[in-house]
């Protein structure tokens, strides 16, 4: 156990999310195509951790993993527990149980992870009839009192999903995820589609809920810059494992991690000075995961790359108190 | 469902239906050659008493006088009066109104019924053994025409095998009920195949689009069961395009039912149009013509109506 | 800037092009359905269009038929003789002819009306698309045969009349598809630009517009040609055909009529009735193919 996994457990409490080696790939009809390579990581209740990659990273994959939501193609390896339990161990019966009344997820998108046909008032009741057949009759007051938590007017339960804005949707699908009271959220992209101010609302949202109730809380993004202010340790994914990680501010202001360092210049802080000359777009594409070459993957595009970096693939190192960075750079001094 | 939808599509159906008025009226009086002189093919008749006939049958006033004339029987009911059997095509329409309501109904309720769970399972177990003879059986039964299925069922259960009756709604000598539900069984099959492998087609390939949404994996994340996901959340939405298909399809069958009721004899008013093809008895064709265009526009509004009733994006604004 | 002074600029279109149709076309022969469909179909017309060369069109006369009377098929009859003593084969081969002309010329007619009215609509947008919608939804409410029965007592029977029929009946569809398709094509930056250069409206639909829509209009062509041979063989077993032509449904209706199902001729109605449902079919498989090649979405289907 790394010096950062050791300092996130809360003595005697256990951690809420424990993901230790998980493994992602999707059987393709050209042969197994990896998402997730080998991803570890402990998040302790009422903790936050944000994580940030581009598209393809393999994060959303990841999220999907903890709940044993993925698609039959995909093949999953490693171990994931939740307070303790381990969910690929799980039966089935056990699995829906867990789900929402344990740790709940939002998706990016929320226009299309709500039914188009149901009013809001049923999706949200569905959840807490599910978890609770007795709570039938108190369900419309449970439904408004999440809506009212969520900022929204109780009249917003009759709506359908498209007659919602994109900011209405998203704390549709936060209202929802409260439903049953979960100890763990995660949310994967869950400002991506929603435009800057409408953004900020939501996140503003979700940090008060994590205080207010206490929750756990995973953050998915690809836009680093939210992440500092709402979580409290940041982790960085790159082709499908974790290559910088360590207290969010920190990561963001002093990056170890050469694709950290170019992610935090492509979102800059507006008003921060450090970003008063124009931001470094990060040329080249992130690398096909169907067909990798040797050593770091981040070579081709990495402005500091050595001769050793298409050799092997480094691993996480230790880059500073409670900080980790996987790159032959780290300790060295430039 | 806002009111403004429901108002939207009457007056969209009223518009078709004056549409059609219009039309049966004027394609009609496109024939050139005499309607009272063909009645009488190779017979020596008076012009007294052909000229009595044409007055009979109004057509000896001018066009416009004719129209308004037809404008204002239609409406009132009166559809003519049938050129080779001299009763009101209205009492000869609903004389056969029965047997083709019974034919069709059965039909297509069984097609869509049939169609649409052969079509979710194919989905749900894509690519497997049932999928592949589904696709195949919904091509095969597409590809060849109704009447033709009902020719070949005809010859094999009728003919060769003697299971079932060769033709008729009831034997002459014998009636009942349990007899006329054997003469429905071969007409009613094969309405069913001809129709059933578009249901199937297309129930599976909109289950297939659904169930990549990720609304699906919302409601597992809930942790509902397959079943219940399957049931509550993708087939609701799935279905949407089967009640397009529905609509489109009543015309199809309505259509079929002519060739097919002349097939096996069914009298029902797909008989009655092929037999006034042998005339041609224009009142009688003009009549059916107006019931089945009819008929088409009021259960398109009604499929409408159900439609805007099962997909509120479409009639809440 | 006139093309004059670009040059080249139209041969790279039309190489880009070329080369589009070639991986088009690889990838459709790559798919069982499509060449099985393909080679059924070259199978067919070359029959129909050798048929002088088989069998002599003499054979369809009716005065100068010499063969036994509804006889099982034998090694001088192939497919059985009718009531009247004549060879099924022949019957068969030539009907092919007027089923497969039927069929096509019956598309050509509903595609051209349909796209005219499709584009013109979905390009000019407004009233006038309204009204031309407006049209063609009334032209869809009305059901098929009873529209293709009124048109074809009213008119007289006759080959034209059938294409003409079925031209009029099947238009619609094709226009309402082609309207949606040349909204979203009118949308994209390239018509855009071309306008923003000042090229006209003819110029942007024929240059911009249609090749764009085209694949879609010839996927459309493969499975409108099935629906106007299933159309043509029905309208002819009511006994609406041309009486003076011999086509499959013709054929089936004669059987019919002679009683061939009572009487167990089985060959009477077999061959021209599977003649139909194999020549649905690989138009029906053609179109697959084609759609999943152009639609790459429904490739995993």
């Amino acid at each position: 156990m790394s010096a950062v996994e050791a300092a996130g457990t809360r003595g005697g409490v256990g951690p809420i999310l424990s993901v230790r080696d998980l493994h992602v790939s999707y059987e393709t009809r050209e042969g197994p195509v990896p998402a997730v390579r080998g991803i570890s990581f402990d998040l302790g209740p009422g903790e936050t951790l944000g994580i940030a990659g581009e598209s393809g990273c393999g994060k959303s994959s990841m999220a999907a993993a903890v709940l044993r939501l993925l698609p039959p193609e995909a093949v999953v390896s490693g171990e994931v527990r939740l307070d303790g339990e381990d969910v690929f161990a799980m039966t089935p019966g056990r699995l829906r149980a867990v789900r929402w009344t344990e740790a709940a997820i939002i998706f990016q998108g929320a226009m299309h992870a709500l039914n188009p046909v149901w009013k809001v008032k049923h999706q949200i009741g569905e959840a807490i009839e599910l978890h609770d057949p007795k709570a039938a009759g108190k369900t419309r007051a449970r439904v408004d009192e999440l809506l009212e938590q969520v900022g929204l007017p109780a009249r917003r339960a009759e709506a359908y999903p498209h007659q919602l804005s994109g900011g209405q949707r998203q704390r549709v699908m936060i209202a929802m995820a409260l439903a049953c009271r979960p100890r763990l959220l995660i949310a994967d992209e869950p400002t991506t589609a929603l435009d800057v101010m409408v953004q900020a609302q939501v996140l503003a949202l979700l940090a008060e809920l994590q205080t207010d109730l206490g929750l756990a809380m995973v953050f998915i993004t690809h836009d680093l810059s939210v992440l500092t202010s709402c979580c409290r340790e940041l982790a960085i994914m790159y082709a499908g494992r974790i290559v910088e990680r360590g207290p969010s501010h920190q990561v963001f202001v002093d990056p170890r991690h050469p694709y950290t360092r170019a992610l935090a210049a492509a979102f800059p802080t507006v008003g921060d000075p450090r970003f008063r000359k124009a931001p470094l777009g990060l040329p080249g594409d992130p690398p096909d995961p169907r067909a990798r070459p040797d050593g770091c993957p981040f070579t081709p595009r990495c402005p500091d790359a050595q001769s050793e970096c298409s050799a092997e693939e480094p691993n996480l190192r230790v880059a500073g108190p409670g900080r980790e960075a996987a790159c032959v750079l780290v300790g060295r001094t430039r | 469902m806002s009111a403004r939808y429901v108002a939207r599509r009457v007056f969209a159906a009223l518009l078709s239906l004056i549409f059609v008025l219009t039309l049966n009226f004027f394609l009609f009086r496109v024939v050139k050659s005499d309607p009272v002189g063909s009645l009488f093919r190779g017979r020596n008749v008076s012009p007294e008493a052909k000229a009595r006939l044409r007055t009979e049958f109004g057509l000896d006033k001018s066009l416009p006088a004719q129209f308004t004339a037809y404008m204002g029987q239609t409406l009132r009911g009166n559809l003519g009066v049938s050129y080779a059997t001299r009763r009101s095509v209205g009492s000869e329409i609903l004389d056969k109104l029965g047997p083709t309501l019974v034919l069709v109904g059965i039909s297509t309720l069984l097609s869509a019924a049939i169609g649409v769970l052969m079509g979710i399972k194919a989905a749900w177990q894509r690519n497997s053994s049932f999928d592949r003879g589904s696709t195949a059986a919904s091509m095969l039964t597409y590809a060849a025409p109704d009447f033709y299925i009902g020719i070949l069922l005809l010859a094999i259960f009728a003919f060769w095998l003697r299971w079932l009756p060769t033709g008729g709604i009831e034997n002459p000598d014998g009636g009942g009920l349990f007899d006329q539900a054997k003469h429905l069984i071969l007409p009613c099959v094969t309405l069913t195949l001809g129709y059933f492998g578009e249901y199937a087609i297309i129930m599976r390939s909109s289950l297939l689009e659904v169930v990549n949404e990720d609304y699906l994996v919302t409601a597992r994340a809930k942790g509902l069961r397959d079943a219940l996901v399957r049931r509550r959340h993708a087939v609701p939405n799935a279905v949407l395009p089967v009640v397009t298909l529905f609509a489109i399809n009543l015309g199809f069958v309505l259509s079929g039912s002519i060739a097919v009721e002349t097939v096996f004899s069914w009298p029902g008013l797909g008989l009655a149009t092929s037999d006034a093809l042998r005339g041609p008895d224009y009142p009688m064709l003009q009549g059916l013509f107006l019931v089945f265009s009819g008929a088409i526009i009021l259960t398109n509004l009604a499929t409408d109506l159900i439609y805007g009733h099962l997909d509120p994006r479409v009639s809440t604004s | 800037m006139t093309s004059a002074t670009v040059p080249g600029r139209g041969s790279i279109t039309w190489t880009r092009r070329r080369r589009a149709a070639a991986a088009v076309w690889k990838q459709y022969w790559s798919s069982t359905q499509g060449r099985a469909g393909l080679i059924i179909l070259i199978l067919f017309f070359g029959v129909a269009l050798a048929a002088p060369l088989i069998s002599p069109s003499s054979g369809l006369d009716v005065t100068q038929a010499d063969g036994p009377i509804l006889h099982a098929p034998t090694a001088g009859y192939p497919m059985g003789t009718d009531e009247f003593g004549r060879s099924i084969w022949t019957l068969f081969i030539w009907g092919s002819r007027v089923s497969l002309a039927v069929g096509i010329a019956a598309t050509v007619v509903a595609v051209g009306i349909g796209t005219v009215v499709g584009v013109v609509a979905g390009y000019a947008g407004g009233r006038t698309e309204g009204g031309l919608m407006r049209v063609t939804e009334w032209f869809l409410v009305i059901p098929f045969l009873p529209l293709a029965i009124v048109l074809a007592s009213v008119l007289s029977r006759s080959l034209f009349t059938i294409v003409l029929v079925i031209g009029i009946t099947s238009w619609p569809g094709i226009a309402r598809l082609l309207r949606s398709q040349v909204i979203s094509v009118k949308e994209r930056t390239f018509v855009e630009r071309a306008r923003a250069l000042g090229a006209g409206n003819s110029r942007i639909i024929g240059r911009h517009i249609l090749p764009s829509v085209m694949p879609l209009i010839f996927a459309n062509l493969t499975l409108t040609v099935p629906i106007a041979i299933l159309s043509e063989s029905t309208l002819a077993f009511l006994g609406l055909g041309d009486p003076l032509r011999v086509s499959w449904g013709q054929t089936l209706q004669a059987s019919f009529d002679a009683g061939a199902t009572s009487l167990g001729a089985w060959w009477y109605y077999i061959f021209p009735g599977f003649g139909i449902i194999f020549v649905v079919l690989a138009f029906t498989m053609c179109g697959r193919a084609l759609e999943a090649v152009l639609n790459p979405r429904l490739r995993d289907r």
